[in-house]
């Protein structure tokens, strides 16, 4: 009874890249991913994407502790507000980025006065781009696992004796590391596909900001075999980091 | 109520009986035409848009502006248009290549590059040599957009090579990087920083006459409202279009 939806599902997902496949010129596609440009994209999206995934991990961990283990009130505001990035097409996200980094953002005007540099237009801009539309994935898969985790378990660490620190390190990290790694690989493979916030935020340019998806657009009305192969780079790129990145540790072993 | 209801219909049939007889109908037809025209010819397509409409009777128009490469990409890929004005000769020559075109195209306008600046130009940007300052940051089109190609050929000609912080994807971006104070100027067409005079300044350079963009206007093949397509297109080439062109700053044909 549930397969015929479930396979209308799966078509919907993998169809279309069926119908890439049959569009393009598989013959060009060694030259055409080996260009400098593409290269040039991968290597930047590749670093960008890592380097927001850690940065979301390393933000995104706390907060969804925080949020899942606080009784205070506005907590559930606070939930619904981390939320936001989800929400908000990610155009307006970069346009917010750059209303509040930019020249005459507040914050942009704090970092240049301090710094001396100017935050749009740098890879730093589309790790920040990245990890503003990524980091939700990260916490909601992590908050929903640590709330149906429950904390008993941090309870009864307490009682024996253990610090807040070690109470975190040795019981609720080990508890999170399967949602964590489903998690991390949300994260990155949104943060890699990540497009409107990072061109209106960080802006096009090669080997600066000019990630993947950004270099397919740039391609996509010039040499659409060249767009299309880069396209299918993408789709390989984080079918490999799925594939990798679930090892067996972290989907926690059964004694 | 039982003897209204024949005496109702009686009324509603003559009633469409009326409306239909004659040259003169009861309802006017509404007919849409969709223009596909460069981001540049925003505000003046607008213009004529309207004045269009308001000549025609039941004309509404409808406008896609967007990068000319975009458009003739969504062109070749089957989407519905009636009217294509393109910002460059080769985007259109790509359209007609792409067998999307009816007829040939006319040019109805020309255009060159100019620097658009923050107002009051407070970086002091005189010429296309300032735009290569250090520490200036500057927004230029991508390449396969007609003003990006306009600017690679200026700077060939003039030698002076830029280091763009991005490249954007219509001329209308780089517009709102330079309007929204975050680049320091951007190459983009003289029309566009007349368009925007309130909120950004213009300077012109002599080595814009080396790349001065033919803006063509064709018919789309297989238009809805081909007949319709054909006096737009005879609309922008005529006196009124002329004008409107001039208005913001596009030169004749």
């Amino acid at each position: 009874m549930l397969w015929p939806p479930a396979v209308c599902a799966l078509a919907l997902v993998v169809l279309p890249v069926v119908g890439l496949l049959v569009r393009s010129d598989l013959t060009r596609f060694p030259g055409l991913i080996t260009s400098t440009s593409s290269l040039n994209a991968l290597k930047l999206s590749l670093l960008t994407a890592g380097l927001s995934t850690v940065a979301c991990v390393l933000l995104g961990v706390p907060l969804a502790v925080v949020l899942a283990r606080s009784r205070t009130r506005g907590v559930r505001l606070l939930r619904a507000v981390v939320l936001l990035p989800l929400v908000l097409p990610p155009v307006v996200g970069g346009l917010a980025l750059l209303y509040l980094l930019g020249r005459k953002g507040f914050l942009g005007i704090l970092v240049t006065t301090l710094t001396g540099e100017q935050v749009p237009f740098t890879t730093a801009a589309v790790i920040i781009a990245q990890t503003f539309v990524a980091m939700p994935f990260l916490v909601v898969s992590l908050e929903g696992a640590l709330r149906g985790a429950g904390d008993r378990y941090e309870r009864v660490a307490s009682t024996l004796g253990a610090k807040p620190w070690t109470v975190f390190r040795r019981v609720t990290l080990p508890l999170l590391l399967p949602a964590l790694g489903s998690g991390v690989v949300l994260s990155f493979a949104r943060a890699l596909g990540e497009f409107g916030a990072t061109i209106t935020f960080a802006g096009s340019l090669e080997g600066v900001t000019r990630t993947l998806p950004l270099e397919v657009y740039t391609q996509a009305e010039v040499d659409v075999d060249s767009a299309v192969a880069l396209a299918l780079l993408l789709i390989l790129v984080a079918v490999a980091v799925i594939a990798l990145a679930r090892p067996r540790a972290l989907e926690g072993v059964r004694s | 109520m039982r003897k209204l209801a024949p005496v109702l219909l009686a009324l509603a049939l003559t009633a469409t009986a009326c409306g239909s007889d004659g040259p003169v109908t009861a309802t006017v037809e509404s007919r849409t035409l969709t223009v596909f025209a460069a981001a540049s010819l925003t505000e003046s397509f607008g213009a004529l848009g309207k004045r269009f409409e308001a000549q025609n009777s039941g004309v509404s128009v409808k406008f896609s502006f967007e990068g000319s490469s975009a458009l003739v990409q969504k062109l070749t890929q089957g989407a519905k248009a009636d009217v294509f004005a393109s910002a460059d000769q080769a985007n259109m020559d790509k359209a007609a290549k792409g067998d999307v075109l009816d007829g040939r195209p006319s040019v109805f306008a020309t255009n060159r590059l100019a620097i658009a600046v923050g107002k009051g130009n407070p970086q002091g940007v005189k010429g296309l040599a300032d735009l290569a300052r250090d520490g200036l940051t500057v927004v230029v089109c991508a390449p396969q957009v007609p003003c990006g190609s306009a600017a690679k050929k200026v700077q060939q000609t003039s030698g002076v090579a830029l280091e763009p912080s991005s490249e954007e994807q219509d001329v209308k971006s780089v517009l709102a990087k330079v309007r929204s104070g975050d680049a320091d100027a951007g190459l983009v067409y003289a029309t566009d920083a007349t368009s925007a005079a309130a909120k950004v300044d213009k300077v012109d350079f002599p080595e814009a006459a080396d790349a001065i963009n033919d803006y063509p206007i064709a018919v789309v093949k297989g238009a809805a409202q081909a007949q319709l397509a054909g006096l737009f297109r005879d609309f922008v080439l005529g006196e009124e279009g002329g004008k409107e062109l001039a208005k913001v700053g596009f030169g004749p044909p």
